[in-house]
């Protein structure tokens, strides 16, 4: 028996979401296969056979994983996965969108957000927007699973799995790809950043201004908060939350950010948080290593030009 | 078209949980409950699409003990048309909660089935797509705009980087964001109203479901809380400390 790991990528590349999959796998002791869906995977193929603990990349190209869709993605795994032990993938969007699908076509349960496995089939998971942790155990033949990504070091390469090229399944033909918008930006990926600021809906339309600079300047990635986003200030991409990126950046700077539950589930595991907010009963300096009690209108770019000398 | 939306009863976003003295669980006793912030986002569309003709008849389901009929009630003020409990015991888990939709989808036959992309209480977020595969059916999750036409519903998804859209045949499943809308007030009257309205009542065994757990809940704790932090007096202390801490 083996561990089947959904891989994602961009057709080139791996996430690194897959990557940090490849080391939670290993906790099982077991071989490691990453399961490869694309239009044309040759390129990403080599270097995911790169990937130190995978033993084999299974290869499906058909033309329906050139925008992958959720039923045939499940259909790929379910096609293979009774032969596996685990399924798992980091939780992206990707992997919540097929994951559970498949889960369900097997009958098996399904375990999300993972970020401790104590036991071949026992893990810990955050529930109440983090506010809980469970420990929960699984009787199920197939354990499923998705991993928090921040819980798990990415694999490094040095590795040399053989490549297997599987045939698809059958696209269902019950949905179809139409297009997508991309938020495109030149910042590092907020989900992998090692810094990370962040404002809330107080910064309205000079969000970008006022953050942007400091972000140029730590070479980090911007997030917001969910009443940020809903305002229009910021791109839906970016909301940290319970119910948006999950980040533990070794630096995480918020300004205007009260510290609702939501938003401390998608943070709170930064190494070093700073809080910029003008009340100094804000929730968020509950959690802040350094607070400031200040307008972050002028302190954000007195920080700024303060850390340039 | 029929609508059909799944309601789950949850601890209220607003309330600071706590953990029971025993271990086994978060208490919920004397702690308010309300309809799950996405489920109400999903009735909320469901009313929408009533109201732009493409809807018919919305009927709201929610799984559980006899007091969850509240958050039925809540839908009903909110505008639907009628409420059904299908009367389940002990823990529901994702896959149970799929099965027993299921078996309400196959008496309803609904065009659309709406759900919210996660409980707010075990951050699952695996029920909508776990009923779409059981029902064969095609799934839009994290919906931020719904578009009806012709056979097919078009959704707008929230995704990694950006979004996406997807056309899917009808029946199909969708699982509500947050921003695909926001959800209307409720007003005392309808409230009122909707107190009087029948909720139909079945049984899991009555549907012949078998709903139980998969998973076994070991114990419940609480998160390693961070060490309190220090207020620093001026931008330059801040300064210095981010460059002694050496995070800049
Ligand atoms: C189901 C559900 C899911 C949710 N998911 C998320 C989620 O994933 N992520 C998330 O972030 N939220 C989420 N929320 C929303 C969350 O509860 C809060 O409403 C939100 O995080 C608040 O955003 P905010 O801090 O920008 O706004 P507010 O709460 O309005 O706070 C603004 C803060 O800015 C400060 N401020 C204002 N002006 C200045 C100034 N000039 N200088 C300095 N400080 C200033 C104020 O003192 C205040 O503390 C969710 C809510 C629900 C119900
Ligand atoms: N007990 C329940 N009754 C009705 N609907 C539910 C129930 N549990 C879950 N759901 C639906 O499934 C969605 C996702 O739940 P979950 O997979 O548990 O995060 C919720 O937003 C509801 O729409």
């Amino acid at each position: 028996m083996s561990v089947l790991i959904l891989a994602e990528h961009d057709g080139q590349h791996l996430k690194q979401a897959t990557r940090q999959a490849v080391t939670a796998a290993q906790a099982w002791g077991l071989p490691v296969h990453l399961l490869l869906l694309g239009a044309d995977t040759a390129a990403v193929a080599g270097h995911a056979a790169q990937v130190a603990g995978v033993a084999r990349v299974l290869r499906v190209d058909a033309p329906q994983f050139e925008h992958p869709l959720a039923e045939d993605v499940a259909a790929a795994i379910v096609n293979l996965a009774r032969d596996y032990k685990v399924v798992l993938a980091g939780h992206t969007a990707f992997a919540k969108n097929a994951l559970p699908r498949a889960a369900a076509l097997l009958d098996v349960a399904m375990l999300a957000d993972v970020i401790a496995i104590t036991a071949p089939a026992t893990y810990v998971r955050p529930v109440y927007a983090g506010n809980v942790l469970a420990t929960v155990e699984s009787s199920d033949p197939i354990q499923v699973l998705t991993v928090r990504t921040t819980a798990f070091a990415a694999a490094e390469t040095g590795g040399a799995a053989e490549v297997v090229t599987l045939a698809a399944p059958a696209a269902s033909g019950l949905s179809r790809w139409v297009g997508e918008t991309r938020n495109v930006s030149d910042r590092p990926e907020l989900a992998t950043a090692r810094v990370v600021i962040s404002g809330g809906r107080s910064l309205g339309e000079r969000f970008e201004e006022v953050l942007g600079p400091l972000a140029q300047l730590l070479n980090g990635a911007l997030g917001a908060t969910r009443a940020a986003v809903d305002a229009g200030f910021a791109p839906n991409d970016i909301q940290i939350g319970q119910t948006g990126t999950v980040v533990a950046p070794e630096l995480y700077i918020a300004a205007g950010v009260s510290g609702a539950a939501q938003h401390l589930a998608g943070m709170k595991d930064s190494k070093v948080i700073v809080a910029i907010n003008h009340d100094p009963d804000a929730a968020i300096f509950q959690v802040a290593d350094y607070g400031l009690v200040a307008d972050l209108f002028e302190a954000v770019p007195q920080l700024t030009a303060a850390l340039k000398n | 078209m029929k609508a059909l939306v799944a309601v789950k009863r949850v601890v209220d976003h607003n309330v600071q949980v706590h953990i029971k003295p025993d271990g086994s669980g978060v208490e919920t006793a004397g702690v308010k409950m309300s309809i799950n912030p996405f489920d109400e986002i999903a009735v909320e569309e469901a009313l929408r699409l009533k109201e732009r003709g493409v809807v018919t008849e919305i009927v709201a389901v929610t799984l559980g003990e006899a007091v969850a009929q509240d958050v039925l009630r809540h839908a009903l003020a909110m505008g639907a048309d009628r409420a059904v409990l299908v009367e389940a015991h002990g823990e529901l888990q994702p896959l149970g909660v799929a099965k027993l939709l299921k078996a309400v989808v196959e008496r309803e036959q609904p065009g659309l089935i709406l759900l919210g992309k996660q409980a707010i209480d075990d951050d699952a977020g695996q029920a909508g797509q776990m009923l779409a595969a059981l029902l064969g059916a095609a799934q839009g999750t994290f919906a931020s705009a719904v578009t009806v036409q012709g056979d097919e519903v078009e959704v707008v998804r929230e995704v990694d980087g950006g979004t996406e859209t997807v056309a899917l045949k009808l029946p199909a499943v969708l699982t509500a964001d947050l921003r695909l809308n926001e959800p209307r007030f409720v007003k005392l009257p309808n409230l009122m109203m909707a107190k009087k309205k029948p909720i139909e009542q079945l049984t899991a065994d009555g549907l012949g479901v078998d709903a139980a757990p998969r998973l076994k809940r070991l114990k419940v704790a609480t998160p390693p809380h961070r060490a309190p932090g220090v207020k620093v007096n001026s931008v330059a202390e801040l300064a210095q400390k981010l460059r002694e801490a050496k995070v800049v």
